[in-house]
């Protein structure tokens, strides 16, 4: 069992014709995604390998079955973009794009509220059931398939060294998610906190998360009240001096809120077992998950 | 993307929100000027920097005469101003705003910012004015009124006179107050601010409304669409090095230490500093290269990172997972020789072709250290700049 997304996922890439689009649309392919459609506005009727292309998503949708997309719409143009994927009847829209204006986001995510689709990220390298199916931008052969870990991050790179880890500990993950480094995401950690506890085959979860905002705070209370399963945290950003923009648009202290202490005291309260030394991050997970 | 108070206030004055008469001088002989064109006194005259707390430093001085005003702006413009927003090291004021001074009945607070969680739009007001609005909330968080409003729906007159109403103001002052929210929403919504803030918001004897003081952050995500607020940008306000490192399209930020560091990603970047904190070391950056550092970006990195003298050592920290690490070790190296790296560089990579990519770095006949993971590139390079 995954989170999300598994081997029957159909994928849809927003954006496939462009560089990024399709160089990472071929390694989602090449890792075994059914990537079933692209959509690149004009370009309809060509295709990309042997991928056909669409106008439109709802194009794509009605002629192959699309049910999740992936897109790499330049940042003017993402929330048009995660808008029609969602008006198109997709369930999970992956939003890979870095970049996008919160307000365009904040507009985005009360539109959404209510229907049925799902957004991950954006500014995020999304989501990959290790073995099954990869939608995102992470390097599939560091992750080890048939769990029992879940990961749920708001980084990118700093997810592939804990995935890393994982493996190397011999530590397998049913599903790894970026949430995403912007201040309004789609999906949030208690979303996947729910679905990975719900999921019989997770068996713990690593929750990786980073200065700014609440979000940690919110879900160390959600676990206290409905995990039962063990969760192993982590908080980037000890050092980072307040009211600055750290790389990630989400990742600011604003005065006394948002500070890595603060998140680390919550999650201690909650009783996850909080990492202090990413470089020793794999062997607490052995130890805590019983693999040592 | 910060900007001055007089700046704010030219937005405010576009959008009809009153704000006290007065402009910017950048000598005293220009502050006497504008004083003169008041039309009495006191006047204000106020340090124009990227902080807050300037009152308390001394950068903020009521004035009663003409030469009063001029000998303020002669001891502000050229201080060094300290305040509990600049560090220790202070800012150096260039300009300040010279303003009537008001009679004032009561002072307000009023800000207006993005709600993560709810992803809301948040009009926050407040009877406690012109005091530290995270004070207030921490120790009376019900004198605080949260006005949450749907971007999609926008602002609508029940809003403002929730927020009139809760703060209790004079039924003549009412009106005003709703039309100069409204107003002010519009400049948030128009010009994707992340914070507008006045602090404090004062109502004056004769009942008029006006915006002592005005901040507005901006959304550097949006700026794409408002190029006109790019001509608000002060290169005096931010430091050489990240003015330097941002037309590179890297991610730079200074810090008070001696290990530079150059991380692909920005979570890894803050682990890696914090890394470097628990071997026992300080980190003198933040830089993010990017999930997909090129051999240039890491050679702009290098340069960067050199042009702090107080670093000691480097740690270079990549996490190889689409970009090969065989690929980015060609580019250390070349970047290495090229910049002429005149520190001692720890090299932690991990991911995929890592072996071949250690050799190509152990081979390079370059000073540069190995290391097998992340806690023994810390120790390292910690113990590098404590010799």
């Amino acid at each position: 069992m995954s989170i999300f997304v598994d081997k029957n996922t159909r994928l849809v890439v927003q954006g496939i014709t462009g560089k990024e689009g399709q160089f990472h649309t071929r390694q989602c392919f090449a890792y075994g995604t059914a990537v079933v459609a692209g959509v690149t506005p004009g370009k309809g009727g060509q295709k990309m390998d042997d991928i056909p292309v669409f106008n439109t998503v709802n194009e794509a949708v009605k002629k192959t079955g699309a049910d999740c997309s992936m897109i790499f719409v330049p940042p003017p143009f993402a929330a048009d973009a995660i808008l029609e994927a969602a008006d198109a009847g997709i369930g999970l829209i992956v939003a890979i794009t870095e970049g996008i204006p919160v307000l365009d986001m904040m507009k985005v995510k009360n539109y959404i509220s209510g229907k049925k689709s799902r957004i991950i990220g954006p500014n995020c390298p999304g989501i990959i059931t290790p073995g099954e199916c990869k939608v995102g931008i992470m390097p599939g052969h560091i992750h080890k398939p048939g769990g029992p870990v879940g990961v749920v991050s708001r980084s990118g790179t700093l997810t592939y060294e804990v995935v890393h880890q994982l493996t190397q500990n011999g530590i397998g993950q049913t599903t790894c998610i970026g949430i995403g480094g912007d201040p309004v995401n789609g999906t949030n950690f208690i979303d996947c906190l729910d679905a990975f506890q719900k999921d019989p085959e997770t068996k713990g979860i690593v929750m990786v998360g980073e200065i700014g905002g609440t979000a940690e705070e919110e879900a160390s209370e959600f676990i206290l009240k409905n995990v039962t399963k063990p969760v192993i945290g982590f908080i980037a950003g000890l050092t980072a001096p307040p009211g600055r923009r750290m790389g990630h648009a989400g990742a600011i202290i604003s005065g006394r809120s948002g500070t890595a202490q603060g998140k680390i005291a919550a999650m201690k309260q909650s009783g996850i077992h909080v990492c202090e030394n990413l470089g020793a991050l794999g062997k607490l997970c052995a130890s805590v998950f019983g693999y040592a | 993307m910060k900007i001055h108070e007089y700046q704010a206030k030219d937005l405010f004055k576009k959008y009809g929100v009153p704000v006290p008469a007065g402009g910017v001088a950048f000598t005293p002989g220009e502050a006497a000027g504008i004083a003169d064109t008041l039309g009495g006194f006191p006047v204000v005259v106020k340090a124009q920097i990227h902080a807050g707390g300037r009152g308390k430093g001394g950068g903020v001085k009521l004035c009663n005469s003409l030469g009063e005003a001029e000998k303020s702006a002669s001891g502000i413009i050229g201080m060094n101003l300290v305040t509990h927003q600049t560090g220790p090291e202070g800012r150096l004021v260039k300009k300040v705003l010279v303003e009537q001074g008001l009679n004032i009945q009561k002072e307000l607070y009023l800000g207006i910012i993005p709600d993560r969680a709810s992803a809301k739009i948040v009009i926050m007001a407040s009877e406690a004015g012109g005091m530290d609005i995270e004070e207030v909330a921490e120790k009376s968080p019900e004198k605080i009124i949260k006005i949450y409003v749907d971007p999609l729906a926008g602002i609508y007159p029940y809003h403002c006179r929730d927020a009139a109403f809760g703060l209790n103001l004079p039924a003549a002052s009412i009106k005003e107050f709703s039309a100069m929210l409204k107003n002010l929403f519009s400049i948030f919504v128009d010009y994707d601010c992340s914070l507008l803030e006045i602090n404090p918001l004062v109502i004056t004897a004769d009942g008029a409304v006006i915006a002592l003081d005005a901040k507005i952050n901006f959304d550097d995500n949006a700026l794409f669409r408002h190029k006109d607020i790019l001509e608000y940008r002060d290169f005096d306000e931010e430091e050489p090095l990240e003015v330097e490192a941002s037309k590179f399209n890297l991610n730079y930020i200074k810090m008070d230490g001696n290990v530079g560091n150059m991380v692909n990603g920005a979570g890894l970047a803050m682990a890696t500093m914090d890394i470097i904190k628990l071997a026992g070391a300080e980190p003198a950056n933040f830089l993010d290269v990017g999930g997909g550092a090129s051999a240039e970006m890491v050679e702009n990195g290098f340069r960067i990172i050199l042009g702090d003298k107080n670093v000691k050592g480097i740690f270079i920290n990549i996490f190889g997972g689409i970009l090969r690490c065989d690929v980015l070790a060609e580019g250390v190296v070349q970047a290495a020789k090229k910049t002429g790296i005149s520190v001692p560089v720890v090299i932690r990579m991990e991911g995929t072709n890592v072996e071949t990519g250690r050799k190509i770095l152990s081979e390079s006949g370059l000073n540069l250290i190995t290391a097998v993971d992340l806690q023994d590139a810390a120790q390292k390079v910690a113990q590098i700049v404590r010799a």
